[in-house]
């Protein structure tokens, strides 16, 4: 059975990527969603407040990264409809390597988030945005911004092996919202009331923010938060993953 | 009985307090048809799932295929296709890519798997639509391709759990088709029903299933000879007549439905019984909205099976 691990992970992810040719607006829909994002608060919106130099080299770090937080939704949602479907009993009732159906989530949801970083960073060099670290530094937010990504889609994976109904899907789109607001993606936590500003500075998702302005050399941003920005996806992963795969396996309960 | 490809012996499952399966016993011969028959909530889905290795029995031996579901369970997978009440498809994909993806996790290989999916569409009469998007296919059409998702290796043994439910007519006669057309090939079939005339249609056996137990076991006509025959309904205008009809109406085993009523009774002979009816109403002066002759329903096949009276009232 082990013996076909790779071959069923690599099958799963083909599904996925095969579910993208089928749709090719609704990939495009996602990957262009935070670009509007982007040029909503960069222009529409405006601002920034507090922050010091241009808001556009604050605020595209952290479109980085809230993008990569909205990636459970989309995670959430899938699994939800597989399990609703019927698919995943299909999978289930199956000769195949168990772990492959949210192996080959993981794989094909990763893809997507890295082609949305892909979309976004373009977008903000077309725009005139410069990173001014070297290229170790630069690779090294992307990893960070991955990272993160990775605890989000566990997260998304147990959420919905947990909740199970398209309703609570609604639900966490709506939570999510705010969750990713109060970090500091968006501005600066101490032009917040004292309370909110430590809530945000607490928001993992600061960290990882705050750890690739520092990467990408951004005027004035604040060091000493990679490590914080690898701890926090990893904790998070620690607890989601173990939950989520035996969750997996209670299906059978 | 050696030649079993089901054998379940003292099944038991529960959830929480609920018991899905109490005790249930079960044997399927090689290459026989073998109907589940219940009401909603019996445990049909239950009986498969544990079956088809999707759930664990909480007691019980249990061999599919010769093989235990517990302990050799990618053994029982190897071996068995599953069509399960919601057509378990990807949506977004074709009817190929669909089939497709399934004969790859069967690991058939890439090149084998494109040729059995071709091969099914053809046989399941979908060779034109296997490019559309499933989400695009009609119910039937669905339905045939699910079944045909659940006989990429050809299984020895094939779980059907209430196929036709949801179906208009020509789904379902579309699905009965397709079963039909499978037997004889020496798959084993166990299908779940709510219908008595599916399990007529199709099944070589029916076992009766309710409250987690099988209640009754037979073939179509023993069982239907154990239930009964027709049924005559009579509706009368004035409620207040119900009890002098049923004192004067020449039927036995008469129910009452005060409510709308109604007189019901089990008949041997439809046109004696017909004839003395209206025989009677005439002669005592009872004034009927309604006569009918039909045959027994599920209700009644279980008031019949389990002696539970009152439960059937409720339902009527």
């Amino acid at each position: 059975m082990t013996a076909y691990a790779l071959t069923d992970a690599w099958t799963m992810t083909r599904r996925e990527l095969s579910r993208w040719g089928r749709q090719p607006v609704q990939l495009v829909v996602n990957l262009v969603f935070p670009v509007m994002l982007l040029l909503m608060f960069g222009y529409l919106v405006g601002g920034g407040r507090g922050v010091s130099g241009e808001y556009r080299d604050y605020l595209i770090p952290g479109m980085l990264a809230l993008t990569m937080a909205f990636g459970l939704e989309g995670t959430m949602l899938a699994v939800t409809q597989d399990l609703n479907k019927g698919v995943i009993d299909r999978f289930r009732s199956m000769p195949m390597a168990n772990g492959a159906v949210l192996v080959g989530r993981s794989a094909a949801d990763m893809l997507q988030s890295a082609m949305a970083l892909v979309v976004l960073i373009g977008v903000g060099a077309a725009l005139g945005w410069r990173v001014h670290g070297g290229a170790a530094a630069f690779l090294g937010a992307v990893g960070l911004l991955l990272l993160f990504r990775f605890a989000m889609l566990w997260i998304g994976i147990h959420l919905a092996l947990v909740a199970g109904k398209p309703e609570m899907v609604q639900a966490v789109q709506i939570l999510v919202w705010p969750v990713g607001f109060l970090s500091n993606a968006l501005a600066l936590p101490d032009t917040m009331p004292g309370w909110l500003g430590t809530v945000v500075e607490w928001n993992p998702m600061s960290h990882t923010a705050t750890a690739v302005r520092d990467l990408f050399g951004v005027p004035g941003a604040e060091s000493g938060h990679v490590w914080p920005a690898v701890i926090w996806p990893l904790a998070l992963l620690a607890v989601f993953f173990p939950l989520a795969v035996r969750r997996f396996g209670r299906l059978s309960r | 009985m050696a030649d079993a490809a089901i054998t379940v012996e003292g099944a038991e499952k529960r959830y929480g307090d609920k018991k899905a399966l109490d005790g249930l016993d079960l044997r399927v011969a090689r290459g026989t048809v073998h109907g589940v028959l219940g009401p909603n909530g019996a445990g049909k889905t239950t009986l498969v799932r544990v079956l088809s290795t999707l759930l664990r029995p909480d007691a019980g031996r249990i061999e599919v295929a010769g093989h235990d579901v517990l302990g050799q369970a990618y053994e029982v997978r190897l071996r068995i296709g599953l069509l399960g009440q919601h057509a378990a498809l990807d949506e977004e994909l074709g009817g190929r890519q669909n089939l497709e993806l399934f004969g790859r996790l069967h690991h058939l290989g890439a090149k084998r798997a494109r040729a059995r999916a071709d091969e099914l569409l053809e046989r399941f009469d979908l060779a034109d639509t296997g490019r559309k998007a499933v989400r695009q296919y009609s119910g039937g059409m669905r339905r045939r391709l699910d079944l045909a998702a659940s006989l990429i290796t050809e299984p020895e043994v094939l779980f059907l759990d209430e196929p036709t439910t949801g179906l208009d007519p020509r789904g379902r006669a579309e699905v009965w088709d397709s079963v039909r057309s499978l037997v004889g090939g020496g798959t084993t079939v166990l299908l779940t029903t709510q219908y008595l005339e599916e399990a007529d249609q199709l099944a070589d056996r029916i076992s009766v299933v309710d409250t987690g137990r099988v209640i009754a076991e037979g073939t179509a006509d023993e069982l239907k000879a154990r239930i009964g025959g027709d049924h005559i309904d009579v509706v009368l205008r004035h409620a207040g007549q119900l009890g002098a009809a049923v004192a004067l109406l020449p039927l036995t085993g008469v129910t009452v439905d005060a409510d709308r009523r109604l007189l019901s009774a089990p008949v041997t002979d439809r046109m004696e019984a017909l004839s003395g009816v209206v025989r009677a109403l005439q002669e005592s002066g009872i004034e009927a909205e309604d006569i009918a002759l039909r045959r027994p329903t599920l209700d009644e096949v279980f008031l019949h099976l389990t002696g539970d009276d009152h439960r059937v009232k409720e339902a009527v």
